[in-house]
C-alpha cells in the first residue's frame, strides 16, 4: 500500500497555482464534519469501532462515484515518514498521524478520489472528515464537490443527525452544518504597511477566523494566512461560503491596494528587498523552513508584481512543499539532524531554482554558459 | 515548545492578541494561561471554546438547575465534557441537553441548524418531505447567487426524490 503513496506529486495538484487569484490565494479548502449513528465519538471510542467504521466507510467508498478508482490508506500500517509527508501536504491531519511520532490508532485512514482533490479522513476527531482541497480561490466548486461526496456516502451510512441541532460532531464548535471552509491567502504587503492587524481584527469582528499555516494552533510564517468560518450552527452552507468567499475578495482587494502602494511609494526599498530574498536562496547553503518560509514570500510578492520574470508561482508552491522536515527526509532516504535538514534544504533550492528559477534582471545578460550553479 | 511566561512546562495554549493594530501570539501553558485569565474574543458569537466552557457550569448553577449523570450510553460526565470539550456520543447530546444548548447559543449564536436536510439511507416519507422542503430553499439561494452549477446539481436531487416521494402514494 505504500507504493500508491510514492508518486512524488501525490495530492499535490493544488501547486499547479491554476486558480483564480493564485499569486494571492494559494489554496481553498471545503471540509464537512460527519459521524455514523450507533458508534461513540472519539474520546470515548473502541478499538473495534474504529474498525468497524473504517470498513463501513472503504465498502460505502466503493460505491461512490468520485471515490471510486481512488486510493485507501491505513495509516496504522504506514511508516512515520509517509504519515507525515501526508501531514505536510495537509492531505491528513495532526490528529490523524498520531501523536509524538507513535502510529495511530488502527481503523485511522484515508481514502481519496483519483487526483486527491477530493477525500474523506476516517476517524480523526469525527468519523468522517470529508474534504476537498482546491488551487486559487473557488469555494463553490470545493463545496459542491465535497456535497457530492457527501452525497453518495451519506445515502449509505446513517448519519449522526439531530432534528434540531442538525449533524452532530464530536465538539460543539462543528455542529450543525458541520462545514468548514478555509483559504490560504499570502497578505506580505498588508504586512508590509502595518496594515495587517486591522484587517484580521476585521475578519475576526464579521464572524471569520483566522489561523496559520497549519490550522489549529499554528504560527503565522511566511505571511500565510488561513481564513475561514467560526460558526458552524444557524447558517445554511451557501450562506458561510458566500460570507467568507465575499470577505475574502475583500482582503484580496485591500492586499493589492498594499502592494500598489508599496510599488508607487517604496519601490526601491521593495525592489531591493525581493531581489535579497531570490539571492538568497538561490545561492544560500543553509537554510532553516522557517526562513525559507520567509524569503520565499518576498520571491512570491516578486512574481506578483512582475519583477521576477520567467519564474512561475509553481516552481515557488513546489519549494514550499519539499522543503518541510519530512519531505527532506524522504528524498534522503534517511532521518536528518536539524543542521542537515537546513544542508539539504538549500541544496534542494538551489538545484530547483538552478534550473527552473533563473531570473535575468533587467540590464543583466547572462551567457548561457555563464553560470552553473550546484 | 515551552510557555512564555514561565518558560517551565509546556504551551498548551495558544493566543493571538491584536492590540492597537499590533498582533502579537503568546504561548502558554495550562497554569499561566488561567493566571491571565484569557480575554474572550470580540462579540457573544466569537467567544474561544474554552472560555465558554468554563463558564457553563456557573450560569447553570445559579439557574437551579440539577446535576445531570453520566451520559447512559457512553459513560462520560459532564466534568469530562467541561475538561476537554468534545462529547462522547449522539446520546450526549440529549444526556446534556440544557448545558449543550447555552454553549451552542455562546458559539453560534442560536441551535437552529438551516442547512443541509439529512436524508437517511432508508428514509421515511416525513424525512423525505422534510429533505425536499430543504433542497427548495437551497435551489432558491443557488438561483439567487448566480451559482448555476449548483443550481443544477440540487435540481437534479429535487428530481430524484420527487420521483421517489411519488412511488410512496
Amino acid at each position: 500500500m505504500l507504493d500508491l503513496i510514492t508518486p512524488a506529486d501525490f495530492g499535490l495538484g493544488w501547486l499547479e497555482a491554476s486558480g483564480p487569484h493564485a499569486d494571492i490565494v494559494l489554496s481553498t479548502r471545503v471540509r464537512l464534519a460527519r459521524n455514523l449513528q450507533g458508534y461513540r465519538f472519539s474520546p470515548c471510542i473502541r478499538e473495534s469501532e474504529r474498525e468497524q467504521i473504517f470498513e463501513r466507510v472503504r465498502r460505502a467508498a466503493e460505491q461512490s462515484e468520485t471515490l471510486k478508482g481512488g486510493v485507501v490508506l491505513d495509516l496504522s500500517t504506514l511508516d512515520r515518514v509517509s504519515r507525515h509527508v501526508l501531514l505536510e501536504r495537509h492531505l491528513v491531519s495532526r490528529e490523524l498521524v498520531g501523536e509524538n511520532g507513535a502510529a495511530p490508532p488502527r481503523g485511522t485512514g484515508l481514502i481519496t478520489a483519483p487526483g486527491e482533490q477530493v477525500g474523506v479522513m476516517v476517524n480523526e476527531e469525527d468519523h468522517l472528515r470529508l474534504q476537498c482541497l482546491l488551487s486559487g480561490l473557488r469555494l463553490r466548486e470545493a463545496y459542491r464537490l465535497v456535497d457530492q461526496l457527501e452525497e453518495e456516502l451519506g445515502s449509505q451510512l446513517p448519519f449522526a443527525y439531530h432534528h434540531e441541532f442538525g449533524y452532530l460532531t464530536s465538539c460543539p464548535t462543528n455542529v450543525g452544518t458541520g462545514l468548514r471552509a478555509s483559504v490560504l491567502v499570502h497578505l506580505p504587503g498588508l504586512v508590509l504597511i502595518k496594515e495587517i492587524g486591522k484587517v484580521l481584527q476585521g475578519i475576526t469582528q464579521l464572524g471569520l477566523t483566522f489561523r496559520g499555516l497549519y490550522g489549529e494552533g499554528s504560527e503565522v510564517v511566511g505571511n500565510f494566512f488561513q481564513i475561514s468560518n467560526q460558526t458552524t450552527l444557524g447558517k445554511n452552507e451557501e450562506d458561510l461560503i458566500e460570507h467568507l468567499e465575499k470577505v475574502v475578495r475583500q482582503v484580496i482587494q485591500h492586499e493589492m491596494q498594499a502592494r500598489n502602494t508599496l510599488m508607487r511609494d517604496a519601490r526601491l526599498v521593495i525592489e531591493d528587498k525581493i531581489w535579497r530574498a531570490y539571492g538568497l536562496l538561490r545561492y544560500a547553503r543553509s537554510l532553516s523552513f522557517e526562513e525559507v518560509m520567509n524569503l520565499l514570500s518576498g520571491v512570491r510578492l516578486g512574481v506578483s508584481v512582475n519583477l521576477l520574470p520567467g519564474l512561475r508561482v509553481y516552481t515557488l508552491n513546489k519549494i514550499m512543499v519539499h522543503t518541510q522536515p519530512t519531505h527532506l527526509e524522504q528524498a534522503a532516504g534517511r532521518s536528518l539532524s536539524e543542521a542537515e535538514s537546513d544542508l539539504h534544504r538549500a541544496t534542494y533550492v538551489r538545484r530547483i531554482l538552478a534550473t527552473e528559477g533563473r531570473v535575468v534582471a533587467e540590464g543583466e545578460r547572462v551567457g548561457e554558459t555563464g553560470e552553473r550553479q550546484g | 515548545m515551552l510557555c512564555d511566561h514561565c518558560g517551565d512546562r509546556e504551551a498548551v495554549i495558544h493566543l493571538t492578541q491584536i492590540v492597537n493594530n499590533q498582533m502579537s501570539t503568546y504561548h502558554l501553558c495550562e497554569g499561566c494561561a488561567a493566571e491571565k485569565g484569557l480575554e474572550p474574543g470580540v462579540g457573544a458569537t466569537n467567544a474561544a471554546l474554552s472560555d465558554v466552557l468554563a463558564q457553563m457550569g456557573k450560569g447553570l448553577a445559579a439557574e437551579g438547575a440539577r446535576a445531570v449523570g453520566p451520559c447512559a450510553y457512553c459513560g462520560m460526565r459532564l466534568e469530562d465534557f467541561k475538561k476537554t470539550g468534545r462529547v462522547g456520543c449522539s446520546h450526549c447530546y440529549v444526556t446534556f441537553d440544557a448545558h449543550l444548548r447555552t454553549l451552542l447559543r455562546r458559539l453560534h449564536g442560536g441551535t437552529q441548524h438551516v442547512g443541509k436536510v439529512y436524508l437517511p439511507p432508508d428514509p421515511t416519507k416525513e424525512e423525505c418531505q422534510e429533505r425536499l422542503a430543504g433542497l427548495r430553499r437551497k435551489l432558491e439561494k443557488a438561483v439567487e447567487s448566480e451559482d448555476f452549477e449548483r443550481a443544477a446539481q440540487i435540481r437534479d436531487q429535487i428530481r430524484d426524490l420527487e420521483a421517489a416521494l411519488e412511488c410512496w402514494t
